[in-house]
């Protein structure tokens, strides 16, 4: 509290983690919330799931024909080939970059993002100017991510919802015929995931020469 | 209005390469708690989305911190749903206040229930 003459032998909780800390007592004692499950769940989203997911499904869709028609038909039913399904993974949807179409994705609401490959939503993506610009001017926001299209290339944004979230499926990087799996997935990086950045080159792989 | 303008008058985005998930604790906290509420039944996904979506839109400049608006957002869902009072969550902040007034500094607070 501004003014408030800080006492140094007993505690103080700021006014935001009284409320969070009424909350979770009110919750807790109507017996809707367990606070040992609150951990577990906090647990999972700061360390398990993450974009790493998301860059495996792209890698193999980039790798395996018959696996990238399965995500295009069915992307929840494909994403969840590598156990990755769950809470905001319900419903999704992939959308393929290629020469001629970049997709980007949005939530102009409020921040629906697919948990399940991506983990949870940069600052960046809950932004007001984010939310409000990426419909309105596109190339503007590519751009100040760094992103320049040939003039051609048209850009496709996707508002994401309660029900449908997207994964941007970036183009596969040149130079990069027979590579695994695995060495596929260190170029694909969140962003590209989103359609705010591409996939890297080669030359900036992790632990590239 | 030209491009140039809309992008001159727009306010830049934040970026934030690989940082932390949650800034502080109780935005995990709220966040867990929000899911857990969720999964309990107490609200559809799609009543979060409404709730959060225009507790954000009070606020088009962003000043507030985004769980700020969460945690804004889910006391007035579970208002809304008549699970937390406004009376009852004063009466629950000033318990904890006054357990962490009387709890040493480095201990743990612990609010006596019942």
């Amino acid at each position: 509290m501004p003014g408030h003459d800080h006492s140094h032998d007993h505690s103080e909780l700021s006014e935001t983690e009284l409320r969070v800390r009424a909350l979770e007592t009110l919750l807790t004692e109507k017996g809707y919330i367990d606070p040992p499950a609150l951990d577990e769940l906090i647990e999972t989203y700061e360390t398990k799931i993450g974009p790493r997911n998301g860059a495996r499904v792209v890698a193999r869709a980039w790798a395996d024909p018959a696996y990238r028609g399965r995500l295009l038909a069915d992307a929840t039913a494909a994403i969840a080939e590598f156990g990755f399904t769950g809470r905001q993974g319900e419903h999704m949807v992939a959308v393929e970059n290629s020469p001629h179409i970049h997709n980007m994705v949005v939530c102009t609401l409020c921040s629906c993002y697919p948990w399940t490959v991506l983990g949870l939503p940069p600052v960046w993506y809950k932004s007001p100017p984010y939310r409000s610009r990426a419909v309105r001017d596109p190339r503007g926001v590519l751009a100040e991510f760094g992103v320049e299209l040939p003039k051609d290339t048209q850009i496709k944004v996707w508002d994401s919802t309660a029900e449908v979230r997207y994964l941007v499926i970036p183009m596969r990087p040149e130079g990069t015929e027979g590579w695994s799996e695995d060495k596929l997935a260190d170029l694909v990086c969140r962003d590209s995931m989103i359609g705010t950045a591409l996939a890297l080159l080669p030359s900036n792989r992790k632990g590239a020469a | 209005m030209s491009t140039s303008d809309l992008l001159a008058a727009s306010p830049a985005i934040p970026k934030d390469g690989g940082g932390p998930v949650f800034a502080e604790p109780w935005q995990a906290r709220v966040f867990a708690m929000t899911l857990a509420a969720h999964e309990a039944g107490l609200f559809t996904w799609s009543e979060w989305a409404e709730t959060l979506g225009a507790e954000l839109a009070t606020d088009p400049a962003g000043t507030a911190g985004y769980y700020d608006h969460w945690l804004a957002a889910f006391e007035r869902l579970l208002g809304a749903k008549d699970i937390a009072s406004e009376d009852t969550l004063k009466g629950l902040r000033a318990a904890w206040d006054s357990a962490a007034k009387a709890t040493p500094t480095g201990e743990p607070i612990v609010l006596a229930r019942r």
